[in-house]
């Protein structure tokens, strides 16, 4: 008895259960969120060795490791793995999955069998994603642009069906965590209480509820494009190439923003455990990450400055995009009136919260540029939108994965990673203000030859 | 993940809700959450639909010729037909009265037969002319042009054909999926297993089936009666 009792104490979501099956049929949350720490972590990898393939191949001038076509598959599914496999899941399905009940008080999600259903939509459009590789890869570029992307091609086919069952599995998290966050708080847990990660969450899952959809449809027409040549996206039936992109970024604006928001959600609570005060201006946070998902849905026509959109709904969109600036302002002001008089520990997960806040600044303000008509058209398809985008993704929701992460593991291993994190961030910066400033100023001297600066195609 | 046995019925409510009630309403608010995301997939179609619409009036008026009312019409009623019955399985699962509930699913499920057979017989009757979506678009011009009283045939034809095999073979691939889960249901209801405390899943597959219905009630003007 006295055992069996000291079993009992020691058990917990790792040791109740033993062997792969287990893990493979659980319905723990814990353990799902570790399923897609794994999984996300294994795609990250993946998604990184193509990043380190384009960076080898730009080490110097004219054809150094690929073709130029291989260099168009590889940039293709450097995005997509990045975009679809490891960004959108990275922190909702697993930190979420992990956290969302714990600190909300439920005893799990709403849903535990859809959540791990969700967990192998992912893997199976993964896999059917990745199988296009073996009919010679997509070259399209992870936005699928049409009327490239509609030449009968089973690699987008492919690309676009495992995109839409991936979809199914962003969907399902985000119905979960809406439920549970409606359905399962704690007696006395009122919405006006749950943490600012948890709203971060809830916001994030009503846009992942409501644009991914959208990308389900889109994708499936374009597999329908590539198999029965619908025409809905085809100049030669009527059909029109920049719906496509109207339907692309309709999600895919407010996509950024599922990368984004739970990474906000992990800055508000990094920021006040080590500045060690509550948080400044709760009520204006929770209410910046939602206003932040009302607006998303609004602003994809910035995609489409120079596609053709007519310049009366550019200068709406621009307006409209430029309106996002205001909830994120506020909280990253209220992020720097909670350090104010803080006392605060300059320990690695701190150090990320901290390189997060410059980081994303750095890529919210070069927004602003982007949402600008008049420059946007000149840094249209040049580096500074891949640097503005790295800038957010990267030193915004990896940093603050990153910043998390190490809260899971032992103390005595940040002390360590303290010393090297500074050069990191210094990495960061050169990677990508080059990027910033070289093409700002290249687009300055070269005025109306910005096509200098081009991606390549 | 352990269950707590419901007091009255032989229902076990899973262990992280408070109560059988709790489980019931939260499963109910998942589903529709559900059916928002379905709304919005054929919302892209839709908005396709409005602007293609505007673009080429022509073209879906007489693409719209090659559609039977009578065939849409008579599903039309079936599927309305069907949305009761379902509505009565749910009340009839409710009323703890098992017999009358599966003969209400039941004719569900044959309204739905019914409907995929009437699918088929158009579906084949427009293969046969050679009215299929974009590339795979065979029709013969002349012998078209007799088949709708001599209108010219509009170039870009297939497009509106596009539309209707996107709409209505995505709409039936959801009545497909929408029979299957009544069979669910029908099975677990003839086994005993809903009453008064507990019939979750006849309610939520009959919510899904409505939306089904109601996603044809748009179909049906907009591909049978546009002209």
């Amino acid at each position: 008895m006295a055992t069996a009792t000291a079993h009992h104490e020691n058990s917990n979501y790792l040791n109740h259960e033993k062997g792969l099956w287990s893990w493979l049929t659980t319905l723990d949350h814990k353990r799902i969120g570790l399923l897609y720490f794994i999984t996300v972590a294994l795609f990250f990898l993946v998604g990184g060795i193509f990043a380190l393939l384009i960076r080898t191949e730009l080490y110097s001038v004219g054809e150094t490791i690929m073709t130029a076509e291989q260099y168009a598959r590889v940039m293709t599914y450097h995005g997509a793995v990045m975009v679809f496999l490891v960004i959108i899941p990275g922190i909702p399905a697993f930190l979420g999955n992990f956290f969302l009940p714990i600190q909300i008080g439920a005893k799990d999600v709403a849903f535990p069998r859809l959540n791990l259903l969700s967990w192998y939509c992912l893997l199976l459009g993964a896999g059917i994603a990745l199988t296009s590789l073996f009919f010679g890869g997509a070259d399209t570029g992870w936005t699928f642009y049409t009327p490239y992307s509609i030449k009968h091609s089973p690699a987008v086919i492919c690309m676009a069906l495992g995109v839409f069952v991936a979809g199914f599995s962003s969907i399902l998290t985000g119905l979960n965590f809406v439920v549970t966050t409606h359905k399962l708080r704690a007696p006395g847990m009122t919405m006006n209480r749950i943490p600012l990660f948890v709203w971060a969450l809830y916001s994030t899952a009503i846009i992942q509820v409501l644009a991914t959809p959208v990308l389900g449809i889109t994708v499936l027409l374009l597999a329908a494009e590539n198999i029965f040549g619908i025409g809905f996206f085809d100049p030669a039936l009527g059909g029109d190439p920049v719906l496509f992109q109207h339907f692309f970024w309709f999600y895919s604006h407010p996509a950024v923003y599922i990368m984004i928001l739970p990474a906000f959600g992990v800055i508000s609570e990094l920021i006040t455990t080590f500045a060690r005060k509550t948080i400044f201006g709760y009520t204006a946070i929770a209410y910046s990450s939602l206003a932040i998902a009302a607006v998303s849905f609004f602003v994809w026509g910035h995609h489409m400055f120079v596609s053709g959109q007519s310049e009366f709904a550019g200068i709406v969109f621009s307006f409209l995009t430029m309106l996002v600036g205001v909830p994120t302002a506020i909280k990253l002001f209220n992020w720097m009136a909670t350090l104010y008089k803080g006392s605060i520990n300059l320990s690695a997960p701190m150090l990320y919260a901290l390189g997060f806040m410059f980081l994303f600044t750095i890529g919210g303000v070069t927004g602003i540029f982007l949402a600008t008509i008049a420059t946007d058209v000149h840094f249209h398809d040049t580096y500074f939108v891949v640097a503005h985008f790295h800038y957010v993704m990267v030193g915004g929701t990896l940093m603050s994965i990153m910043g998390r992460d190490l809260l899971l593991v032992p103390e005595n291993v940040w002390s360590s990673l303290q010393r090297c994190l500074g050069t990191c961030f210094i990495r960061v910066h050169l990677r990508w203000l080059q990027r910033h400033v070289l093409s700002a100023v290249y687009s300055w001297i070269a005025g109306h030859a910005p096509s200098l600066l081009r991606l390549p195609a | 993940m352990s269950t707590v046995k419901s007091s009255s019925t032989g229902h076990h409510h899973a262990h992280h809700y408070e109560s059988a009630d709790h489980e019931y309403q939260s499963s109910k608010q998942g589903v529709w959450l559900f059916l928002c995301t379905e709304i919005l997939m054929f919302g892209g179609l839709f908005v396709g639909y409005a602007i293609f619409h505007h673009l080429f009036p022509e073209t879906f008026k007489v693409g719209s010729k090659f559609t039977d009312v009578r065939y849409g019409a008579t599903n039309t009623v079936v599927l309305l037909a069907s949305s009761l019955s379902m509505a009565l399985g749910i009340y009839y699962n409710q009323m703890r009265d098992k017999k009358k509930a599966v003969m209400a699913l039941l004719f569900t499920l044959l309204c739905g037969v019914i409907f995929m057979v009437i699918k088929y017989l158009e579906y084949s009757h427009k293969i046969h002319l050679g009215l299929m979506p974009g590339d795979w678009y065979r029709g013969n011009p002349e012998e078209l042009a007799h088949y709708v009283g001599g209108l010219e045939i509009p170039k870009n034809l297939p497009l509106y054909f596009s539309f209707y095999f996107m709409m209505t073979g995505l709409h039936g691939i959801h009545v497909l999926v929408g029979m299957g889960l009544i069979t669910w249901v029908t099975i677990r209801t003839a086994r005993g297993e809903f009453g008064p405390e507990y019939y979750t899943p006849v309610e939520g597959v009959g919510l899904f089936w409505h939306l089904v219905d109601l996603v044809w009630i748009y179909l049906f003007p907009l591909l049978y009666l546009v002209s």
